[in-house]
C-alpha cells in the first residue's frame, strides 16, 4: 500500500483516557493508528489521577505498533509532533525520571479551597491579566501549588532543582529525548504562570505562587524544534507540540482570524482564532495562545470550554450501564421522538464556560412517570448541544462576530443524532472535515511544517475538505422553548456545594 | 449467516451459501456444535445458533457502533479515490446507510445517511447479499443494466464472494458507477460493506471495468475496518 521511499509524519495524542500514535500522509490523510487506554484514578470524589510512567511506557509500546500497521519504518518518519491533555500536572526527578507522585489530571478540583484563597491573595488580579486566564481550579499553576504543599520536603528539592514540572507534552519531550526539558507555548498559556505577552514565564506570576523557576520548562514555540528522539522514534525530529485543543484548532487550519472549530471528545472545547491580538473575555470564556510558528508572532484564540460532553456518554455507559457501547447512546436516544420533558445538566466538576460555578453539581430534572431510558439518552445528547450553543452565545457578543458555520471534529461527530441536534440549536451548518482525527492531525501539521514535509500554512489549506454538513432543521418556536427549559435546568445546579463550615 | 438468515439451515444450503464442499461443512459444524455454538433441529436435521453464543455478546453489532468505529477508514477512502463513500447494512431487504462521506470537492452534497437502496442494484447490496442466505429480494428494474433474473444475479454473486469486491455499473442510476467490498465483524462475520461511488467515466476505465486502483482502496479500507472490528481475516 505505501512505497518504501514514501515519507510520513507520526502524531502523538495523548488524550485524557488514551494515548494514540498515528501515522498521516502528505494529504493528511490517516494511514495507521494504534490506540491504548490508561488507567484513571479516582482516589476521593472530584480527584483525578494518571499515572505518567504508564502513559509513556504504552507511548513506547505504540511507536513500533504505529509503524508496522502502516507498513514503514523508522527512516519514513519525517518528524513527530505531539498534541496533549492540556492542564495535567506531572513533577519528576530530574535524576531518575521517576513522577513524584500520580499526576493530577485536568478535571481534578482539589485545589478549590486553595484558589478561593489565591484569589484573595495581593496580587492575584495581576496574575490573572498576565496569565489572560482567571483563577481556577482547571489550570496546571494552582495543582503545582497543591503538590508543593502537600509533599513532604518538595518545595525545597524544587528550590535546588531536583525536580522538574512539566504538562504531559512536556513529560513526553523529555523522555522521547532522553532529558530535554520543553514546553510548548500553548500548553505553557495553561498555567496562569505564563506571561501572555511575552510568552514567557512571568517572574511575578512564580514569586505569587511561589513556585521556584529552576522547575519550569523552557517556553517554545509549537511549531519549532523539540529536539531529536533518542527513545520510542530514535532519531527522528520532533518538530511540534500543541494542547489538544490548539492541535485541532491548527488540524482544521483555521489560521484566519475569525475561523473556528469545535471538538466533540471527552469534554468539548470550541476555539476561535482571533490572530495576533489577545482579546480578552469578559463573558466567560479564555483567552488562550492558539499556536507560535518559529520566528513568527503567535496567533490567539478565545476559548469556550465545556468539561463534560463525551464523559456523559461515558457515565450513562459505565456508571448507569444503560447502554454497552458509546455509539448505541444514538440507536436508544431513536427509540424516542423527544426528551419527554427530561433535562440532564452534567456539572459533575461544577460548569465550566460561560458559567465557571465551581460549586454547582449535576441535576437530571423533568423526571415524571413517563421517562424512559430513551428520553434520558436524549437529554444526553442534547446536554452537549445546549452547552454548545451557551459558549457560541458568548464567542458571538465578546468577538463581535457572528458563527456563520461550526466546523466540528472528535469522536461524538459519529453520532449523526447528536451533530444534526447542533445544527438545529445553533441555527448554522455544521460541518465535518476529511479528517475527524483533526488533534493529531494538527500535531503531525505542525511537525511536518518545522522539518518542511509541508511548505507552509497555505499548503495544508488544500488538505482540508467538507466530508459531511448537517442543516438546521428545527422550528424556531421549538428551539426557543427548549433553550428557555434547558436554561432553567443549568440555573438548578448553582450553589449546590457549600463552602466547609 | 445462521444469524443473518431464517435462523435455521440445511447442511446443503450452508455449503452452497459459503461456497465450500458439504464434507467440509458438515466438519466445521460439528466442531462448532461440540462447543455449543450451533445446534442441530433433530427432527428436520437443520443447523441453528447455539446458546452458547449469547454469552459472546459480540454477534450483534450496532449500526452507530459500525459507522461509529469505520469513520476513520471511510475518510482516508474518501480523499484517496476522490469519490463519495457510503457504508451500509442489511434491514429489511434493502441496503440502509449508516454512513456517508462526501465527494472531497466541496460541491453542495446532502448526506443521506438513513437512505434505503436496493440490494440487487448495488454495489453495497450485492456485497451484502452475497454473504446472506435470506431470500432474493424483488429484482426491480431501474436501468437497462439492472441484473433482474435471479440466475444471473446468483452467479454475480458467486463472482462477488470468489473476488471479495463488488461494482454496479449504471444498474441503479444511468452515469454512475460504484465498487464496494465487505466489512467483517467478530469471528470473520460480514457485518456491512463500504464502497465509492461515482461517475461512471471515473469509476470505470475504458473497457467499462472499475479502476483496479479504486478497486484496491476500496479493499484496503474494508480491510481496515474489519480488523478494527475484531474479524480475523
Amino acid at each position: 500500500m505505501t512505497s518504501p521511499t514514501e515519507r510520513f509524519v507520526v502524531a502523538i495524542d495523548q488524550g485524557t483516557t488514551s494515548t494514540r500514535c498515528i501515522v498521516f500522509d502528505r494529504r493528511g490523510q490517516l494511514v495507521s493508528l494504534a490506540q491504548q487506554e490508561h488507567k484513571q484514578y479516582f482516589p476521593r470524589p472530584g480527584w483525578v489521577e494518571h499515572d505518567a510512567a504508564e502513559i509513556w511506557r504504552n507511548v513506547e509500546r505504540l511507536a513500533p505498533l504505529a509503524l508496522r500497521r502502516a507498513g514503514i519504518t523508522l527512516d519514513q518518519v519525517a518528524a513527530v509532533g505531539i498534541a496533549n491533555q492540556r492542564e495535567t500536572t506531572v513533577v519528576w526527578d530530574r535524576r531518575t525520571g521517576v513522577p513524584v507522585s500520580r499526576a493530577l489530571v485536568w478535571q481534578d478540583t482539589r485545589t478549590d479551597a486553595l484558589v478561593t484563597a489565591l484569589r484573595d491573595a495581593p496580587g492575584a488580579a495581576a496574575v490573572q491579566e498576565r496569565s489572560a486566564l482567571p483563577l481556577a481550579t482547571y489550570f496546571s499553576g494552582p495543582r503545582l501549588r497543591w503538590m508543593l504543599d502537600h509533599t513532604p520536603g518538595l518545595q525545597e528539592r524544587a528550590e535546588r532543582g531536583e525536580i522538574l514540572f512539566g504538562t504531559m507534552e512536556t513529560w513526553l519531550i523529555w523522555n522521547l529525548t532522553g532529558g530535554k526539558h520543553y514546553t510548548d507555548v500553548t500548553n505553557a498559556s495553561r498555567t496562569n504562570l505564563l506571561d501572555v505577552h511575552t510568552l514567557d514565564w512571568s517572574p511575578e506570576s512564580l514569586a505569587f505562587f511561589g513556585i521556584p523557576r529552576a522547575m519550569l520548562p523552557e517556553v517554545k514555540p509549537s511549531v519549532g524544534s523539540f529536539g531529536t528522539a533518542v527513545a520510542a522514534f530514535a532519531g527522528v525530529r520532533i518538530g511540534g507540540a500543541l494542547g489538544d485543543q490548539q492541535a485541532a484548532l491548527f488540524g482544521q487550519t483555521c489560521f484566519t482570524p475569525g475561523e473556528a472549530k469545535c471538538t466533540y471528545g471527552t469534554g468539548s472545547f470550541l476555539l476561535l482564532n482571533t490572530g495576533t491580538d489577545l482579546v480578552r473575555s469578559d463573558n466567560g470564556l479564555l483567552s488562550t495562545v492558539a499556536y507560535q510558528v518559529e520566528g513568527s508572532p503567535a496567533h490567539y484564540a478565545l476559548e469556550g470550554s465545556i468539561a463534560i460532553t463525551g464523559s456523559l456518554v461515558q457515565w450513562f455507559r459505565d456508571q448507569l450501564e444503560l447502554i454497552a457501547s458509546a455509539p448505541e447512546i444514538e440507536t436508544l436516544a431513536r427509540t424516542v421522538k423527544d426528551n419527554g420533558g427530561c433535562y440532564i445538566v452534567p456539572a459533575f466538576s461544577g460548569l465550566y464556560a460561560p458559567h465557571w460555578r465551581s460549586e454547582a453539581r449535576g441535576v437530571i430534572v423533568g423526571l415524571t412517570s413517563y421517562i424512559t431510558k430513551g428520553h434520558l439518552a436524549r437529554a444526553v445528547l442534547e446536554a452537549t448541544a445546549w452547552q454548545t450553543r451557551e459558549v457560541v452565545d458568548a464567542m458571538n457578543v465578546n468577538s463581535g462576530l457572528t458563527l456563520k458555520t461550526l466546523k466540528v471534529d472528535g469522536g461524538m461527530t459519529a453520532d449523526n443524532l447528536l451533530m444534526q441536534y447542533v445544527a438545529d440549536v445553533l441555527d448554522v451548518p455544521v460541518v465535518r472535515p476529511l479528517a475527524s482525527e483533526t488533534v493529531s492531525l494538527g500535531a503531525a501539521y505542525a511537525a511536518g511544517l518545522a522539518v518542511g514535509y509541508w511548505p507552509d500554512l497555505e499548503d495544508l489549506r488544500h488538505n482540508w475538505h467538507r466530508a459531511g454538513q448537517w442543516l438546521p432543521a428545527m422550528d424556531p418556536a421549538l428551539r426557543t422553548t427548549e433553550y428557555a427549559n434547558w436554561r432553567r435546568a443549568v440555573e438548578r445546579t448553582f450553589d449546590w456545594i457549600q463552602p466547609a463550615a | 449467516m445462521l444469524a443473518g438468515g431464517p435462523g435455521h439451515l440445511g447442511l446443503a444450503e450452508i455449503a452452497r451459501s459459503l461456497d465450500l464442499a458439504k464434507g467440509t461443512v458438515h466438519g466445521i459444524l460439528r466442531t462448532l456444535q461440540g462447543v455449543g455454538f450451533v445446534e442441530q433441529d433433530r427432527s428436520s436435521g437443520h443447523y441453528q445458533l447455539g446458546a452458547a453464543l449469547l454469552h459472546l455478546g459480540t454477534s450483534y453489532l450496532d449500526i452507530n457502533e459500525l459507522r461509529s468505529r469505520s469513520i476513520n477508514w471511510a475518510d482516508p477512502l474518501a480523499a484517496r479515490s476522490g469519490e463519495a463513500v457510503r457504508i451500509g447494512t442489511v434491514l429489511e431487504g434493502k441496503v440502509l446507510v449508516v454512513h456517508h462521506v462526501f465527494r472531497p470537492d466541496d460541491t453542495f452534497q446532502t448526506l443521506d445517511i438513513g437512505t434505503l437502496l436496493p440490494l440487487h442494484a448495488t454495489a453495497l447490496g450485492k456485497v451484502l447479499l452475497a454473504y446472506r442466505t435470506a431470500p432474493l429480494p424483488d429484482l426491480e428494474r431501474f436501468t437497462h443494466r439492472t441484473v433482474t433474473a435471479p440466475a444471473r444475479l446468483a452467479t454475480d454473486l458467486a463472482g462477488v464472494r470468489e473476488a471479495g469486491w463488488a461494482a454496479d455499473i449504471e444498474e441503479l442510476t444511468v452515469g454512475q458507477a460504484a465498487v464496494a467490498a465487505p466489512i467483517r465483524g467478530y469471528g470473520g462475520l460480514v457485518v456491512g460493506a463500504i464502497g465509492v461511488s461515482g461517475l461512471v467515466e471515473r469509476i470505470c476505465d475504458s473497457h467499462y471495468r472499475p479502476h483496479p486502483r479504486l478497486v484496491g482502496y476500496v479493499r484496503d479500507a474494508a480491510r481496515a475496518v474489519s480488523r478494527d472490528l475484531g474479524a480475523t481475516r
